[in-house]
């Protein structure tokens, strides 16, 4: 197969590519879900089992691997996603007149470069409302239930302590560590905006109608479907494409409801 | 039967007079059309009116007209071979359509299937693939060994020849959104790949069979299933997933 070797140069490689990154990427979601479940829980014991967590997620070097593969994973499939629907376009240069692939086929199957493209967008607004904000915003910090002392990443309460505008802990002139940041309350605030609680809750549902086809589609693409294994994936696959988008979109609508 | 009321139509019929020639949507009017005619039939009788007309009769391929040899085609109110399931276009009654209905008619659309004229396209870049590798090298010097004296798992044999019922009409491109020929490849690298006969050639079957679809110009397959839909018969796409199979298999030992 000399001439169709390489990365990308034939489209059953791609679509090897796309399901692989893509069934990473249902993997990432159920982690990030799990995680973002903890908003769920109230009061100061929520908040602070959140910040811990994030500072788990940002400080963990294993964690770390994850997330860069997790980046390669959404730029690849998103590049390889327009390399292939550009391929998809020119094989048919003259459309029909008269077309009805309803009559045929998903609507989701036949859109997932739209609904792909909604999903980076959202991706990207995504990042700047928690992760850029987190890493680079004016994030508060963590204090005790008495709002007296600062925390540190490990959690201890720095009794008596101050804050530095760079995130450090002093006591006594002296620098005793790093300031738990408070994404909790970015969190918090952020989904007392009805406007972002909208685009989430709409972002989730492409996110729905992508994976509805892309689930399945996955698995068909590396061979993984026959007779036996179908049933199971196409169950398993709707399943999945309506839990997961579900219980993410529920959160920002929880969160807005318990602000008002 | 001759009770059955008679059909008048509006057709809208693409003409085209040639490759190069810029084509477009014609329009017209067809009465008293018997819903038992078949829809190849029907478009003998708009021809015989055209020529009698003296214009020119509208191209379309045909052969014979029993929905085994995969030479009619036409893309009929947006779907390949028109609205039922399991048929070929030569199989297809006009008492699948309403009194006073408009029909589209155009030709398979796909850039490895260009126009030749009318309605007419050029499909052999199929045959094309199939030369890659639709095959097995079997030496006939007339000594030749039956096929029936290798034992073969029932299974197996049957899921090969629902495989091997693929006519190559290429309704799955035209189906598709990306004009994919990925049903007809499969199809014809499952029939063999089954067999005990054909897995001596496997993996340069697929590679080499593949490499030529992609030459062709035909598309990636976005696993829609609409190719599944419209086959005539009923070829499934569970083939796709073992042609996948074998690909990965043979790109990564081949």
């Amino acid at each position: 197969m000399s001439e169709s070797k390489g990365l990308l140069k034939s489209h059953i490689v791609k679509k090897y590519w796309m399901a692989f990154t893509g069934l990473f990427l249902m993997l990432f979601l159920t982690g990030h879900l799990a995680g973002n479940l903890q908003l769920f829980l109230t009061g100061y014991e929520g908040q602070l089992q959140f910040n811990e967590y994030a500072v788990f997620m940002t400080t963990n070097p294993a964690v770390k691997l994850l997330s860069y593969v997790t980046y390669i994973s959404i730029l690849f499939h998103a590049i390889d996603g327009i390399v292939i629907s550009m391929a998809n376009r020119k094989a048919r240069p003259d459309g029909y007149a008269y077309s009805k692939p309803g009559k045929n086929s998903p609507w989701s199957s036949r859109n997932m470069g739209i609904l792909g493209t909604i999903i980076l967008v959202y991706i990207v607004v995504h990042m700047q409302n928690f992760w850029y904000e987190y890493k680079f915003g004016k994030t508060e910090f963590m204090m005790s239930e008495d709002g007296l002392s600062p925390l540190l990443q490990d959690g201890t309460i720095a009794e008596g302590a101050t804050v530095t505008s760079t995130g450090n802990v002093m006591l006594a002139g002296e620098n005793i560590g790093v300031a738990m940041k408070d994404l909790y309350t970015i969190v918090m605030e952020g989904f007392a905006n009805p406007i972002l609680v909208v685009f989430y809750v709409l972002a989730m549902i492409a996110m729905g109608f992508h994976l509805i086809h892309g689930f399945q589609s996955a698995f068909q693409s590396i061979g993984l479907r026959n007779k036996k294994y179908s049933p199971a994936i196409i169950k398993i696959g709707y399943a999945f494409a309506v839990i997961v988008p579900l219980l993410f979109a529920i959160i920002p609508v929880y969160l807005f409801i318990m602000a008002a | 039967m001759s009770a059955a009321k008679k059909l008048n139509l509006t057709l809208k019929v693409w003409r085209q007079k040639n490759g190069n020639a810029k084509g477009s949507l014609e329009t017209y009017p067809l009465k008293d059309i018997s819903p038992d005619s078949s829809f190849l039939e029907m478009l003998d009788i708009l021809n015989s009116e055209l020529i009698n007309k003296g214009d020119s009769p509208v191209s379309f391929d045909h052969d014979c007209r029993e929905g085994i040899c995969g030479s009619c085609s036409l893309y009929i109110n947006g779907e390949p071979h028109g609205p039922s399931r399991l048929v070929t276009t030569c199989q297809l009654h006009m008492r699948s359509f309403e009194d006073g209905e408009t029909i589209y008619i155009e030709p398979f659309r796909a850039k490895a299937f260009p126009v030749i004229k009318d309605l007419m396209v050029d499909r052999s870049a199929f045959d094309r693939i199939q030369h890659a590798g639709g095959y097995i090298s079997v030496n006939t010097s007339g000594n030749t060994q039956d096929a029936n004296a290798i034992p073969i798992e029932k299974e197996d044999a049957d899921e090969a020849f629902y495989s091997a019922a693929c006519i190559g009409c290429g309704a799955c491109v035209a189906a598709c959104k990306n004009a994919s020929a990925s049903l007809f490849v499969a199809a014809k690298v499952s029939q063999y790949a089954l067999l005990p006969q054909g897995k001596i050639e496997a993996k340069d079957r697929v590679l080499n069979m593949v490499k030529q679809a992609e030459k062709e110009g035909f598309g990636p397959c976005s696993n829609t299933g609409a190719c599944e839909v419209e086959c005539p018969k009923g070829i499934s796409i569970e083939n796709i997933a073992r042609m996948n199979r074998e690909f990965l298999s043979a790109s990564i030992s081949k």
